[in-house]
């Protein structure tokens, strides 16, 4: 099972101060595979995600892509080396065009493409979120949803092995939310590998393949959504013990 | 988009050649007052596009000019009565490119007005250690320049870096490095995790910049004749600089050029008018224009010329 494993993570900690947000936490992410990573407010979801891509450096432990080496590294050697991601508050660039915030994930991405290859690359996938016919507007104009959108697409034009979503279907209205889980199984299909950080448990019942539970920094648990959500421990960490 | 010239470019092209051309006449007409005014505001255009070369995209603000003007200046003194010109002007490039580097490796870290408040700390930094220098080891502060040039030649090496800054800023912004920018300039931790080096980008260009304008302090320095610290490392200079590039407007490549020449103009006019009070008077100015223009000249003509074909479709 470990030599199909695309991103692995090996006994990943992080400490700031004295204050263990992360604690030995190990799991790996397969090809073609949708992990849901779950967990309570302050479980330390964002922080381990933080650290896959470079934002914040590991106190200890290794994260390995195809058995490449990225513990430590900058962020953009890590976005090069094929792993995206998406914010959780979207982070869109306010003075680009819709295209060209897309072209940015093609342009600096793996594999460095430019001028009219890395233009087509951001339509297309303009056309695949649904945003086709407004690759001229600007971010600020759209709605959260669109905005989203163009996050994801431009994840996706760097072509990553590993797509990091953070609550990417956070914020969304019930339409909005069946679009945002259609969009994902559509990524699902087509075999991306996936690594998500979600509170929506529609999404994570219809999308994950598996899901890691932390709690206070810790692995709770790991299995499919079924038994990761029937765990005792799991419903007694989100709920308190009396409902569990 | 950015890629293949369009033919509003090649228009563009054209056009500037025939002013650089027409301009450069300007010293056969007269060699007196116009030559000197045209001579400052070409220094300011060279080193307002060069500054916004840098600034400009990535909305750091540097005030670490003058400590490129004054180290390019200082290059010629010390370089101009042993070496040929050509080859203090590359010393001068050189200088002002490794000191924009040393800045920048010192200041990845930094951003907003963290950078405001070094770079104008370097340049008081190095005014600071050549006048210890020269107190320590060559027993005076000042030094004469003395290199035969006429100001026709000054003029014409200025509008040369006025063509060498606007040529680079047009080829950068139509490439990776470019793009690069703007996205760091929106917004950094998109860029790194796009796989953008954002240090080494940053780095790059504030060099281009620096050697920029080193160059025109190297230039400009016969001009003065006599130079010290206070003279060549006049923070003054950064300030201007910096009010010029953002009336006429950093994001584009032509906006500090339409804002050195209200600038530079409206300077002398004060400068003549109010002897006393011209600083308090150019300060005033300031907060009128970010007040008014906060997009700049060319922003608020942008807008203008839109409106204007809005209204003739």
């Amino acid at each position: 099972m470990s030599d199909t494993a695309i991103l692995s993570i090996s006994g990943l900690s992080k400490a700031f101060g004295g204050l263990l947000a992360v604690n030995q936490i190990s799991f790996d992410v397969h090809q073609g595979e949708i992990v849901g990573l779950l967990g309570p407010n302050g479980s330390g979801k964002t922080t381990l995600l933080n650290m896959v891509s470079g934002a914040l450096p590991p106190t200890q432990g290794r994260v390995r892509l195809r058995g490449r080496e990225l513990t430590g590294l900058p962020p953009h050697q890590i976005a090069r080396a094929g792993v995206s991601r998406s914010f959780q508050l979207v982070r869109v660039l306010p003075s680009l065009t819709a295209l060209e915030n897309v072209m940015v994930g093609a342009v600096f991405g793996p594999d460095a493409v430019w001028g009219a290859e890395a233009e087509a690359i951001a339509r297309a996938l303009l056309e695949r979120v649904g945003l086709s016919g407004r690759e001229r507007q600007r971010p600020e104009a759209m709605t959260y949803i669109d905005q989203k959108r163009i996050e994801l697409a431009r994840a996706l034009a760097a072509d990553p092995q590993v797509l990091l979503l953070d609550e990417w279907l956070a914020g969304l209205n019930p339409t909005e939310l069946q679009t945002g889980i259609a969009l994902i199984e559509s990524l699902h299909a087509e075999g991306r590998s996936i690594l998500m950080v979600e509170h929506v448990m529609d999404a994570i019942r219809s999308l994950c393949d598996r899901c890691v539970v932390m709690n206070a920094g810790a692995k709770l648990a790991e299995g499919t959504p079924e038994q990761v959500l029937s765990n005792h421990d799991v419903i007694a960490a989100y709920l308190g013990d009396e409902n569990a | 988009m950015i890629f293949p010239m369009q033919r509003r470019e090649v228009i563009a092209v054209a056009a500037s050649m025939a002013a650089l051309a027409l301009l450069a006449g300007l010293p056969l007409a007269d060699d007196g007052f116009w030559l000197a005014l045209a001579i400052t505001i070409a220094s300011y255009v060279a080193m307002a596009t060069a500054w916004a070369l840098f600034s400009g995209p990535t909305n750091y603000v540097s005030l670490a000019t003058a400590a490129f003007f004054g180290s390019g200046a200082y290059v010629v003194s010390a370089l101009a009565e042993t070496a040929p010109w050509p080859v203090v002007l590359v010393a001068a490039a050189v200088v002002g490119a490794l000191l924009a580097l040393a800045t920048g490796l010192a200041t990845l870290r930094l951003s907003g007005m963290y950078f405001v408040i070094f770079s104008f700390g370097l340049a008081e930094l190095i005014r600071q250690l050549v006048t210890y220098y020269q107190t320590q080891f060559t027993g005076s502060v000042g030094r004469y320049i003395f290199v035969t040039i006429s100001a026709a030649e000054i003029y014409w090496q200025l509008l040369g870096l006025c063509a060498i800054g606007l040529f680079a800023g047009w080829a950068i912004n139509r490439s990776r490095l470019g793009f690069a920018l703007r996205v760091i300039g929106d917004d950094e931790t998109v860029a790194a995790h796009s796989g953008i080096d954002t240090a080494r980008a940053k780095v790059l260009l504030f060099s281009i910049s620096g050697a920029l304008i080193a160059l025109v302090g190297a230039v400009m320095a016969p001009r003065f004749t006599y130079i010290e610290p206070q003279i060549a490392y006049n923070p003054m200079v950064s300030f201007q600089v910096v009010i010029m590039a953002l009336l006429g407007g950093a994001k584009r490549l032509w906006g500090p050029l339409v804002g050195v020449i209200p600038f530079v103009l409206l300077y002398e006019w004060i400068a003549g008018r109010f002897p006393n009070h011209t600083h308090l008077l150019l300060g005033l100015v300031f907060l009128l224009v970010v007040y008014f223009v906060p997009q700049g000249v060319s922003g608020w003509l942008e807008k203008a010329w839109r409106k204007l074909q809005g209204k003739s479709a």
